[in-house]
């Protein structure tokens, strides 16, 4: 606050000290120096053009850096526009219109290192300007480009500043410069404190930005912020590098340049007076090589112990190019402070992730939750109900050119579709091949082939897309680490949807009662006058509409091809069983396990997807050997052993 | 001993005989011998689909005789074309190297040697070091080994995990599906050391035999499948007979009674399940000699299934069904995809069959499992009842 | 007569419904023995209990001279120590000959290896004889085992539990379904079966158990009723409430 303060004075005071001049006259007094200017010297002048606070000096700046400025044969400098062979001038006081030839004047051309300078002296005013844009436009240039010059113009500016938005973001943006420029050290110790608890990139760059080191290696370890010194024999190999690219050792000679002066120096099949036949071995190379080297004809070998002396001889050491000690202990702590907190949000993002993937397991399991573990009936062919909504969906897009309307309208549709579907499947294959769930198993895959086949004669090999609204396209972002896209949102609501309305199907309706009693006992059900061939048939179409619309969801975020399903019909299964055959919550708690348990694996093990996903069922199936039954088992006789 | 099998169960003896008068006559009309009616490359199908039938009766004895509907089998049967993959690949690529480093003024070192073999082999996926299951690759004896014995123990792992907490039925299907797909997940990565999606290639050139026309070696390799087929077929039908099948039946059939009679289950699966694993390792890496390549989508869940596809459209439950299954369904197969097969023109639709051969198949399959649950094995019974009856 | 079986304060339950309370029996080692009660009052779970089926939440199950702990043996070890069992329904291996079912039953050495490599047990063909006699199927050896009647079905298992040889039998039902004749026969069977070992029956008809003329024991709600001979608890008050209502 105070550096705010002392800022606002030194303004005052420079704004009543020039009172009585003109722009030209200030300009005339530098003129040597606007016309050539230089990099080094050119400060000096632009701070007197500031010092002025006279009313058009932000323009004059301006249109110097964009090479507008023209200088008359007598010397007064004009903003100028060319047009053919004229020049528009206005004046730079009086900003007064008038023509001139271009052959009177010549044009200004500071170079790139003068026109920073000009901008940074911009900045101030920029910052202060009225039009919001061109504050918005000055204070994101300082953040791209943070020089020490700005610190002050942009603390000067945050009291005037109107917009909230903006002046939180100036704020911010002071701290980060005097993180990193401000005189006091105590201050920048201040402002690096304060970034302990900040997990954006911004602030995480500061951080890195102060804490920029150097490696470097010397006989003795040199004066300065001394980050670490370094054990060379953790990677000998490497560091004799260092040690040779900084000319304190002669290179070690490689295999191969072994092998070229080898072959350099052969004298009569001989070299050094072995055969050329023994040099098929590594150790004889090295011998003769020595024996070169002894005859000076070849630099001496760099032997392994020749290395490590050399590594002993010197210092490796990491060097602060931050000289003070103190800023570089205090940016350590902030950056790990920093870093848990960026590894706790990385956690609950990974969290996020792994409850969509869940999500999505669950939509594409919970239907072959009803037909496996509510009827009993293996059905290899609900990958292919999903990929059928899938497609349904792309069907529906072909039509409907309204993203949001194709959607609502191919949910349902994809529902009906495959319910159909399912229904048709029930009643020609699976009811005939009850009670024989191996043979099941069979005929469903014969008929999920078949399905694939044609989904790729009707619709191609190539992916097809399955595009969403565009206010499903965004993502939910809490800050920089956590963020997580509308569709898998999306999802997860739907997961959510049908579980409530799986539960409530089969505890609150008659449907679901029904469904319940043939499956705890078919010949009490039928004598009570429920039909099982309906129960089973609704059952089945139940389950298939719901993979159906699991297609659908998972074609919004993947693509949409002829082997989607194969992808999920492992995965599905796997759920089911892992969860417990026969239970919606069983399902739910594998679809959960499975969905943390894969992130967690690319958590351990990241940028490996297949990995994650092997390791993820050798889990399952070894989960399988301990508990049989699932996580939601059925015990007693309803389990049906 | 041996006498009173064969002469317990002639069906052996007439499937021998089958199978020798089906080799030689194969001899007879191959390039190798100078005539033109088997060409060199239906030479190395034919082969191949007799490695094919192997790996069949092996999974028509786990699941038509034990019950243990296995989706892992053509796994197992990778695997074994893997073990002996990495043989070939090495010492054929180490034959290469040092032909071209012979070039050299002075003689390689092991180190280069191995070096080069190694950026050879791996530079596909960005690597030149041998990963740690290459240690034996340059032994064709232990690679041999590792055909039977990696299927084994895997199986035998697997095996006694799933067998033992009594996971049956369609879970164990599926476990062993989840087997299988893990199987060829963890085969796809780079980095786990068997070149990833590229898998290995160049299998057909055999090491040491480059002086051997393909024409010859399709024929040698012809002979070894028709001697693995046999000798399997023979060892199964000896396995299957007398008591031991007996169990194994009524393991199928009521896996509790047997319990209760005392025997152990658990013992007997896990027997069979890594005895079949064993055979298919041997028909593997017999197959891919004469496929020259494999890559982790041979292992994929699908071909597993397509197994017990042929299992079932031959019959199972009767080794010879297994062995009509994989002949009728593979050549069928590459006849129709082959694009050999004519296209049938209905007018308004022109059915390609290379589009149309996977749905004739899948809707076959389904009308299999519904009118001849027995397979086309089962019109032998019909045929065998017909007669009794006119007796 | 020493014991053979004695089941001690044995409790299980599915799903908090007790299905076993507090069960002590004890069997003697050649001994006829009926197990009487009404539906759900555990007899089918005492079996599967001793069998190794299912496992008890609480008790003992000691069996034979050694006194050993059957709750640490799985089903086939406990068959082997001497347990034989038939089920409710008749369950032979219907694809196999009454010859092969009898073979596979016969008490010989039961590991993989064992079979694989010694393929023919000594005799073999004359215990097999033997037991088809026993139980009246010796024309039927090479039928299909499928294709017999219900009650030869009952009888093969029968017999296939003799071939066992066991020390006891435990036979669950095993005149359900069958003709007046089946029944007098099945009943000498398991009487003549019963002078050489232990036999427990469980059964639902009382004229058959009468015809037993044994030592009854009757089962309520997972415990023991009552226990003496038929003529004893039939007149016991609680046993005549439990089968008539209250």
């Amino acid at each position: 606050m105070r550096s705010v303060l002392f800022a606002l004075i030194l303004t005052l005071c420079g704004v009543s000290a020039v009172t009585a001049q003109t722009l030209q006259s200030i300009l005339q007094t530098h003129a040597t120096e606007i016309a050539k200017p230089s990099r080094k010297t050119v400060g000096e002048t632009i701070d007197a053009i500031v010092a002025s606070g006279l009313p058009h000096v932000t323009e004059f700046l301006e249109q110097w850096s964009k090479k507008n400025i023209w200088q008359r044969s007598d010397g007064s400098f004009f903003v100028a526009t060319a047009a053919g062979d004229s020049l528009t001038l206005i004046d730079v006081d009086t900003q007064a219109k008038t023509i001139g030839s271009k052959s009177d004047f010549k044009q200004l051309k500071p170079n790139g290192g003068v026109r920073r300078l000009i901008s940074t002296a911009l900045v101030q005013f920029q910052l202060l300007d009225p039009d919001l844009t061109r504050r918005k436009t000055a204070v994101a240039a300082i953040a791209r480009r943070p020089e020490a010059a700005q610190l002050m113009p942009l603390i000067s500016s945050i009291d005037g500043e109107r917009d909230a938005a903006l002046k939180a973001r100036k704020i911010q943006l002071a701290n980060f410069l005097s993180a990193r420029f401000a005189k006091e050290p105590r201050d920048r110790i201040a402002a690096i404190n304060s970034l302990s608890t900040d997990t954006s990139v911004e602030a995480r760059a500061v951080l890195n930005q102060i804490l920029t080191k150097s490696i470097g290696v010397a006989s003795v370890a040199p004066q300065g912020n001394i980050a670490a010194i370094l054990d060379p024999m953790v990677a000998p190999d490497q560091s004799y590098n260092a040690l040779v690219e900084a000319k304190l050792a002669p290179t070690k000679q490689t295999e191969i340049d072994i092998r070229k002066a080898l072959e350099a120096n052969i004298i009569e099949g001989r070299i050094a007076g072995f055969p050329l036949a023994q040099m098929d071995d590594r150790l004889t190379r090295e011998t003769a090589y020595s024996a070169l080297a002894i005859k000076g004809s070849v630099p001496t070998l760099i032997t392994q112990e020749v290395r490590d002396a050399a590594l002993r001889e010197h210092v490796f050491y990491e060097l602060y190019e931050e000289p003070n000690a103190q800023i570089t202990a205090a940016a350590e702590v902030a950056r790990k402070s920093a870093d848990n907190r960026v590894a706790t949000a990385q956690f609950a993002d990974l969290a996020l992730d792994a409850l969509s993937l869940a999500s999505i397991f669950f939509l594409a399991a919970i239907g072959l939750a009803i037909t496996f573990g509510v009827m009993g009936v293996i059905n290899m062919a609900h990958g292919e109900f999903i990929m059928i909504g899938a497609y349904t969906g792309y069907v529906v897009q072909l039509f409907i050119p309204n993203y949001t309307v194709a959607i609502f309208v191919a949910l349902p549709l994809a529902f009906a579709v495959t319910f159909v579907a399912g229904v048709v499947m029930e009643r020609l294959i699976i009811s005939r091949l009850y009670h024989r769930p191996l043979e099941t198993l069979l005929a469903t895959f014969g008929v999920s082939i078949a399905l694939q086949q044609l989904a790729k004669n009707m619709f191609g090999t190539q992916a097809r897309p399955l595009t969403s609204p565009d206010w499903l396209a965004g993502a939910w972002v809490v800050n920089d680490v956590i963020q997580i896209s509308f569709i898998r949102i999306a999802i997860f609501i739907l997961a959510l949807l049908f579980l409530s309305l799986i539960v409530y199907i089969l505890k609150r309706t008659r449907l679901g009662l029904e469904v319940r009693a043939v499956t705890q006992n078919p010949g009490m059900a039928s004598s009570m006058g429920i039909n099982p061939d309906r129960i089973n048939m609704m059952t089945f179409g139940l389950g298939s509409g719901i993979a159906g619309i699991a297609g659908v969801a998972i074609g919004l975020y993947a693509k949409v091809t002829s082997e989607m399903g194969s992808d999920y019909i492992v995965q599905s299964f796997m759920t089911v069983v892992v969860g417990g055959v026969g239970n919606v919550w069983g399902t739910l708690a594998g679809a959960a396990m499975i969905g943390f348990g894969q992130k967690w694996i690319e958590w351990l093990n990241p940028s490996n997807t297949l990995a994650a996903q092997t390791y993820m069922i050798l889990f399952v199936i070894l989960f399988i050997q301990f508990r049989p039954k699932g996580i939601v088992a059925l015990k007693g006789r309803a389990a049906g052993d | 001993m041996q006498h009173t099998f064969m002469a317990k169960n002639p069906s052996v003896l007439w499937f021998l005989l089958g199978l020798s008068l089906f080799t030689v006559f194969v001899t007879i009309f191959s390039e190798a011998v100078g005539s033109t009616g088997v060409s060199t490359s239906f030479l190395k199908t034919l082969g191949k689909t007799l490695c094919l039938c192997l790996v069949a009766i092996a999974m028509d004895v786990v699941w038509g005789y034990c019950g243990i509907l296995s989706l892992g089998h053509f796994a197992f049967f990778g695997i074994g074309g893997y073990a002996i993959g990495m043989w070939l690949m090495y010492e054929r690529t180490k034959n290469i190297v040092v032909g071209s480093l012979e070039n050299n003024i002075l003689p390689p070192t092991p180190e280069e040697v191995e070096a080069a073999i190694g950026t050879q082999i791996f530079g596909v996926v960005g690597s030149s070091e041998f990963p740690l299951i290459w240690a034996a690759s340059h032994s064709l004896t232990l690679q041999l080994l590792a055909v039977v014995i990696v299927p084994g123990m895997l199986a035998l792992a697997f095996g006694w995990l799933a067998f033992r907490s009594r996971v049956t039925g369609v879970y164990l299907s599926i476990l062993t599906q989840a087997m299988t797909l893990a199987l060829s997940l963890y085969l796809f990565q780079n980095d786990t050391g068997l070149r990833g999606n590229n898998g290995l290639s160049g299998l057909q050139n055999i090491p040491g035999l480059e002086a051997v026309s393909q024409a010859t070696l399709s024929l040698w390799f012809f002979w070894a499948s028709a001697l693995a087929l046999g000798a399997g077929y023979v060892f199964f039908a000896w396995m299957l007979s007398g008591k031991f099948g007996s169990v194994i039946r009524a393991i199928r059939d009521n896996e509790a009674r047997i319990r209760f009679l005392g025997y152990n289950v658990e013992n007997y699966k896990l027997l069979i399940f890594t005895v079949t694993a064993m055979i298919a390792g041997i028909a593997g890496a017999l197959y891919y000699p004469q496929a020259g390549i494999i890559n982790p989508a041979e292992i994929a869940p699908i071909a597993s299934i397509y197994l017990a596809v042929w299992v079932a459209i031959g019959g199972r439950g009767r080794l010879y069904g297994a062995v009509i299954g994989a002949v009728f369904v593979s050549l069928m197969s590459s006849w129709f995809t082959g694009g050999s097969a004519p296209d049938i023109n209905l007018g308004f639709y022109l059915v390609k069959w290379t589009d149309w051969w996977l749905v004739l198949l899948g809707l076959t399959f389904v009308g299999v499992t519904f009118f001849f649950p027995k397979g086309v094995g089962g019109l032998f019974d019909l045929i065998s009842n017909y007669r009794e009856k006119h007796q | 007569m020493s014991t053979l079986l004695e089941v001690s304060d044995v409790s299980v339950s599915f799903d908090g419904f007790k299905a076993i309370n507090n069960l002590s029996i004890q069997i003697g080692d050649t001994e006829l023995r009926a197990i009487i009660g009404p539906n759900g009052a555990g007899k089918t779970t005492f079996m599967d209990i001793v069998t190794g089926k299912t496992k008890p939440d609480e008790g003992y199950v000691i069996w034979g001279e050694k006194s050993s702990s059957l709750l640490d043996m799985s089903e086939s070890q406990i068959a082997q120590a001497g347990i034989g069992r038939k089920f409710q329904k008749p369950t032979v291996f219907e694809e196999q000959t009454v010859r092969e079912n009898i073979t596979i039953a016969l008490k010989n050495p039961r590991r993989p290896l064992d079979l694989l490599f010694s393929r023919e047990a000594p005799n073999t063909e004359n215990r097999v004889r033997a037991v088809s006699d026993d139980i009246g199927l010796t024309d039927a050896l090479d039928q299909l085992s499928g294709a017999l009647s219900h009650g030869q079905k009952q009888w093969l298992e029968i017999g296939m539990l003799l071939a066992q040889d066991p020390h006891l039998l435990l036979v669950d039902e095993p005149a359900a379904g069958m003709s007046e004749t089946e029944r007098e026969q099945t009943t000498d069977i398991l009487v003549r079966a019963a002078k050489t070992r232990a036999v427990v029956v469980v059964e639902h008809d009382m004229e058959f158990v009468r015809r037993l003329n044994c030592r009854v024991t009757v089962l309520n709600q997972g415990s023991v009723l009552a226990e003496g001979s038929l003529d004893h608890v039939t007149k016991n008050q609680d046993v005549i409430d439990v089968y008539l209502g209250r």
